[in-house]
C-alpha cells in the first residue's frame, strides 16, 4: 500500500499538468470562438465549395 | 443611427433595376438569396449561395419535392431584392489617417491588421470563401472570420495594397464590410470570459480529485482504513481545498466582502460564510487528525457555482455584443469639401471623427448629417425624428441650421460645421444619458434580498444550537454548529437563478429580444408605469401609404414617376406600388419629368401626369372635385398628408401617406393593460399628431403628453411612483436620456444608436410584440426563481434541522448537497419550457 506514497502525487503531478495546458490554452485564446472552427474543419484542402 | 442606415439602402434599390441581386445576378436556388459572385459556378442551371444550400436542394431535388419550391414562390416568400454593393466611394475613407488611427493596429513585423464587420455572413460557406481571400487579393496574408461575430480580420503588407482595395474585393464577394466598432468592449468581454472559463476549469479539477480522494475516505469509514493513509488523504483533500477556496473561490468571498462595505445583501454572503467556516474547520479538524472534513462538498460547491456563473455571463455578453456590433452598421465616413490655393474644389471622403469646426461638407440625399452645422447652399427637406421625435420632414435653407443625426430626405446641400462631438446636439444629448445612467436607483435583487434574511435567520439558528448543544458537550456543539452552517449554504440558489436567467436570456434572443442584463426581469415581473415613445416605437417611423382611392390600375405608372423623386412621401409610393410590372413600352414613353418638394409632373401615353399636394395642384389651376376634397380631409384627420394624381387635367385618384401604427399595436397594448400597466405616450410631436396616433392605438387623451423635449422625458423617466418599476420604450437619440433614467430602458427596432447604448433590453424586431414577450418572459423568470428558492429554502430547512439535531455526517451532505443542486437545476432548465408561449413567432423556410 505503501505506492500510495509515489502514485497519489503522481497523479496530482498529471493532474496539474492538464490544468495547465488547459490554462495555456484558454490564454492563448482557443476557446474565444467557438462556432467557426467546428464549420472550418470541413473544407477540404481543395477547393471543395465550388468557385 | 441605424434608421437611416435601412433608408439610404432603400434609396439604392429603388434606384437599381428590380432583380439585380447582390454580387452575381444570380438568385440561391435554395434559399432564393443573392449568390456571392466567388460562388457562381458557370453554365449550370442552378446556383447556391452555400454548401449548406446545395445540399439541401440535392436532398429535396432527389428526392422529387421540387414542389417546395414553387409553393414557397407562391406564397410570395422569396422576394429578395437586395442591392448591388458598390462601395468604391465609400470604402475610400479606409485609407485615411484617421481611419488607421482609429480602426488598425501595426504588427512588430511591419504587417497592418484590421477587424471587419461583414453584412452578409450566414453559414459555412462564407467562412470558406472569406478565408480565401489572400488568394483572391494579393498582400493580403491572412483573412480569419468568425461566424458568430461575423467579423473578419485582415492582415495584410501595406506596401502591396491598400485597405480600401481589400473591402473593395469584399463588396464584390457580396460581403459589405464596416470597420468594427466596440473593439475595446469586445476585448474587455474576452479577457472577463478567458478568466471565467479558468476558474471553472482550475475549480472543476480540484473538485474531480478530491471527490476521488473523498470516496476513499468514505470507503474507508465502512470497510475500514489504516490510519496513516487516511492521514494522507485528507491532508491532500486539504491542500486542495485550501487551493481551490482561495483561488477559483475567491471571487465569493471578495463579493461578500464588497456586500457586507457597501451594506447591501448579496448571495455571495451566505456563500462566503459557509466556504469559510467549512474550510477553517477543516483545516483545524485535518491538523488535529479528527472529525470531519468538509473539503469535497466545498470544492464541488464552488465548482457548480462558478459553472452558473460562466453560463449566465456568456449569456449575457452575447446579447451585450450584439447590441455593441449593430454599432458598426452606421455610417462613419463623410464628404468633406476642400479648396486647394488655385481655387478648385475636390470633394474627399473622411471618416466622421476627422470632422472639425469650420469644414464643408457635402451631404447627399438619404445620408444621415454628420455634424451640427449651418446650410451654405441648397435647399432640401430634413427628418429630425431621431432627434426630436417630429415625425414630419422639415424644409431647410441657405443659413438654416440643422442637427447632426438627422436625415437629409431629399436632394444634396453643402453645410458649413458648426459644432462637432461633445459640443453638438446629440453630444449635449449623450451628456444627459449619462446622467441619467448616473441616477439609475440601485435595486438589490429577488434573490439578493432573500440573501440577506438568509444569512441573519441562519446565523441566529446556529447561535441558539450551539447555545443548546454547548450545555451537554462543548466539542459536540462546534461539530454540530459548523455542520449546520456549511449545509444550510444556499447551492441550490446560487446555482439554479443565474442558469434560470441564462435560459430565459437565451431564449429570448431567439426571438430577438436582446436582454443585456438578467437584472431586468425582477424589474419587468412587477407592473409599473410603461412610458412609450411614439415615432418609430408605436409607429413604423417611416411613410407608407395607407390609402388609395380611385383607378388602381394608374398605380405602377404612378411609382415609375415618383421614382425620380427622393421625398419621403414619393418613396412611400414606389416602395409600395413598385414591385407591380409597368409594360416596357410605356415606361419608355414617360418623358420630361419634373419635380419639385411638393409634386412630380410626367408626359406620358395617358397624357400629362401630376402627383403632388393640393397647393401643387393649384400651381398648375387643377381644381379638386368635391369626393376627392372630403376624401383628402379624412386623410388629413387620420394624420396623413393626401397625395393627389392628376391625368390630362382631372383627379383620378388619391393615396393618403402617413406614419402607420404597428399592427400589432392595439393588441400589444391592450395586454400590457390588461397585465395592470399604466401607459403612457411621450412625444416630441405636435399634439395634434400625437393625439390621432393616441386614438388609433386606443390610448385616452390624458395619457398624451406632447411636444416634450428630451429633457423632460428624462425627468418624467425619473419620477417614481409608490409602486411598481418605471419602463420607457424608445427608438430616437430623444429617449436615449430617459432610457438609461428609467428602470428598465427597451430600445425598438431601427433605433439610434445612443438610444442603443442606453437602453437594457434592444427589440430587434419591429412592432410591440416583443415587448408583451419580454414582459411575459420576466413573469414566467419569475415564477421559475421563486419556485426555485422555495425548493432550496425547503432544503436547506431540512438540512438545518438535521444539523441542529446533530444527525448531519459529511456523506449525508454530500448526498444532500448534489440532489438539492440537480431537483433545481431541472425545475430551472426545464420549468421554463411549460409556461406558455406568447405570439410564437414563425420562424422563415429552413435554409
Amino acid at each position: 500500500m505503501s505506492v500510495l506514497y509515489i502514485v497519489l502525487p503522481l497523479a496530482l503531478i498529471l493532474a496539474a499538468i492538464g490544468v495547465g495546458a488547459f490554462l495555456w490554452a484558454v490564454r492563448k485564446g482557443q476557446y474565444d470562438d467557438l462556432d467557426t472552427p467546428p464549420v472550418r474543419m470541413v473544407f477540404d484542402d481543395d477547393d471543395e465549395v465550388p468557385r | 443611427m441605424l434608421r437611416g442606415q435601412a433608408v439610404s439602402e432603400q434609396t439604392t434599390i429603388t434606384e437599381t433595376p428590380i432583380g439585380g441581386a447582390r454580387g452575381s445576378g444570380h438568385g440561391c436556388d435554395h434559399c432564393s438569396l443573392p449568390v456571392p459572385l466567388g460562388l457562381v459556378v458557370e453554365g449550370r442551371r442552378e446556383q447556391f449561395c452555400c454548401h449548406g444550400c446545395e445540399s439541401a436542394y440535392r436532398v429535396i431535388h432527389g428526392c422529387g419535392l421540387d414542389a417546395y419550391y414553387r409553393l414557397r414562390e407562391q406564397a410570395g416568400d422569396a422576394s429578395n431584392k437586395p442591392a448591388t454593393i458598390d462601395d468604391a466611394d465609400r470604402v475610400s475613407a479606409f485609407d485615411t489617417d484617421k481611419f488607421h488611427e482609429l480602426y488598425v493596429r501595426r504588427r512588430d513585423d511591419g504587417l497592418l491588421t484590421c477587424d471587419l464587420m461583414l453584412e452578409g455572413v450566414h453559414c459555412a460557406a462564407c467562412v470558406w470563401l472569406v478565408e480565401k481571400l489572400p488568394r483572391v487579393v494579393p498582400g493580403v496574408i491572412e483573412a480569419r472570420l468568425s461566424l458568430r461575430e461575423a467579423i473578419v480580420r485582415v492582415t495584410w503588407d501595406p506596401q502591396q495594397v491598400a485597405l480600401s482595395k481589400i473591402a473593395r474585393s469584399l463588396g464584390t464577394l457580396g460581403y459589405r464590410p464596416h470597420p468594427a466598432r466596440g473593439g475595446t468592449k469586445r476585448t474587455m468581454h474576452l479577457a472577463e470570459q478567458r478568466t471565467l472559463l479558468i476558474r471553472v476549469g482550475v475549480a472543476g479539477a480540484i473538485a474531480g480529485n478530491t471527490m476521488l480522494l473523498a470516496l476513499a475516505l468514505y470507503a474507508g469509514m465502512f470497510g475500514g482504513i489504516e490510519r496513516e493513509f487516511e492521514n494522507l488523504f485528507r491532508w491532500i483533500s486539504a491542500g486542495l481545498g485550501v487551493v481551490a477556496l482561495a483561488w477559483p473561490g475567491r471571487v465569493f468571498f471578495r463579493g461578500a466582502w464588497a456586500a457586507i462595505r457597501t451594506r447591501s445583501p448579496h448571495l455571495d454572503l451566505p456563500i462566503a460564510l459557509a466556504l469559510a467556516v467549512g474550510g477553517v474547520a477543516g483545516l483545524v479538524n485535518v491538523v488535529l487528525g479528527r472529525g470531519e472534513i468538509y473539503f469535497d462538498s466545498l470544492t464541488v460547491l464552488v465548482f457548480l457555482l462558478l459553472v452558473g456563473r460562466f453560463i449566465q455571463y456568456r449569456q449575457q455578453r452575447r446579447a451585450d455584443d450584439a447590441v455593441e456590433l449593430l454599432f458598426s452598421l452606421t455610417p462613419t465616413s463623410c464628404r468633406r469639401v476642400r479648396r486647394d490655393d488655385r481655387g478648385s474644389e475636390a470633394i474627399e471622403q473622411v471618416p466622421a471623427e476627422a470632422v472639425a469646426v469650420g469644414d464643408v461638407l457635402e451631404v447627399r440625399a438619404g445620408e444621415l448629417i454628420p455634424a451640427d452645422g449651418d446650410i451654405v447652399s441648397g435647399r432640401a427637406s430634413v427628418i429630425a425624428s431621431l432627434i426630436t421625435g417630429e415625425s414630419r420632414p422639415v424644409a431647410v435653407d441657405v443659413g438654416d441650421a440643422v442637427c447632426a443625426g438627422s436625415q437629409l430626405a431629399d436632394a444634396t446641400v453643402r453645410l458649413r460645421v458648426s459644432a462637432v462631438g461633445e459640443d453638438s446636439r446629440v453630444g449635449k444629448l449623450m451628456a444627459l444619458v449619462q446622467r441619467g445612467v448616473a441616477d439609475k436607483p440601485a435595486i438589490v435583487a429577488l434573490t439578493d434580498r432573500v440573501a440577506g434574511w438568509f444569512v441573519v435567520v441562519v446565523s441566529s439558528i446556529a447561535l441558539a444550537v450551539f447555545a443548546a448543544w454547548s450545555v451537554f458537550d462543548l466539542g459536540a456543539a462546534v461539530d454540530h454548529t459548523v455542520a449546520l452552517l456549511i449545509v444550510a449554504c444556499p447551492c441550490a440558489l446560487g446555482l439554479a437563478t443565474p442558469l434560470s436567467l441564462a435560459v430565459a436570456i437565451g431564449r429570448s434572443a431567439k426571438r430577438d429580444i436582446l436582454i443585456k442584463s438578467g437584472a431586468v426581469f425582477d424589474r419587468l415581473a412587477k407592473p409599473g408605469r410603461l412610458l412609450l415613445d411614439k415615432t418609430g416605437t408605436l409607429t413604423r417611423g417611416a411613410m407608407r401609404v395607407e390609402q388609395w382611392h380611385g383607378d388602381p390600375s394608374i398605380k405602377p405608372l404612378v411609382a415609375e414617376v415618383e421614382r425620380h423623386a427622393t421625398h419621403p412621401i414619393a418613396r412611400a409610393i414606389v416602395s409600395a406600388f413598385g414591385g407591380e410590372e409597368l409594360p416596357a413600352d410605356e415606361r419608355q414613353a414617360i418623358r420630361e419629368v419634373r419635380v419639385n418638394g411638393r409634386g412630380v409632373t410626367a408626359q406620358t401615353r395617358r397624357g400629362e401626369l401630376l402627383v403632388g399636394s393640393r397647393q401643387y395642384l393649384a400651381q398648375f389651376g387643377v381644381a379638386v372635385p368635391k369626393a376627392y376634397q372630403s376624401l383628402a380631409e379624412q386623410a388629413a384627420a387620420r394624420a396623413c398628408t393626401p397625395v393627389f394624381v392628376v391625368e390630362a387635367g382631372r383627379v383620378v385618384a388619391l393615396a393618403s401617406v402617413g406614419d402607420a401604427v404597428h399592427a400589432d399595436a392595439v393588441a400589444s397594448l391592450r395586454q400590457l393593460e390588461q397585465w395592470g400597466w399604466s401607459v403612457t405616450m411621450l412625444t416630441g410631436d405636435e399634439r395634434l399628431v400625437a393625439e390621432q396616433v393616441a386614438g388609433a392605438v386606443g390610448l385616452k387623451p390624458g395619457a398624451v403628453s406632447a411636444g416634450v423635449t428630451p429633457e423632460q422625458k428624462l425627468t418624467a423617466a425619473q419620477q417614481r411612483g409608490e409602486a411598481g418599476p418605471v419602463v420607457m420604450v424608445g427608438d430616437g437619440v430623444n429617449d436615449a436620456a430617459a432610457l438609461a433614467a428609467a428602470d428598465v430602458g427597451v430600445a425598438v427596432s431601427g433605433g439610434a444608436e445612443p438610444s442603443l447604448a442606453a437602453a437594457d433590453v434592444y427589440l430587434a424586431r419591429p412592432g410591440l410584440s416583443g415587448l408583451v414577450e419580454l414582459i411575459a418572459s420576466a413573469r414566467r423568470t419569475r415564477r421559475v426563481i421563486r419556485r426555485n428558492l422555495a425548493v432550496s429554502l425547503a432544503y436547506n430547512a431540512l438540512a438545518i434541522g438535521l444539523a441542529a439535531a446533530g444527525l448531519i455526517n459529511p456523506l449525508v451532505a454530500a448526498v444532500l448537497m448534489p440532489l438539492s443542486s440537480a431537483l433545481v437545476l431541472a425545475l430551472a432548465v426545464g420549468g421554463q419550457g411549460l409556461g406558455r408561449p406568447v405570439n410564437q413567432p414563425t420562424q422563415g423556410p429552413a435554409a
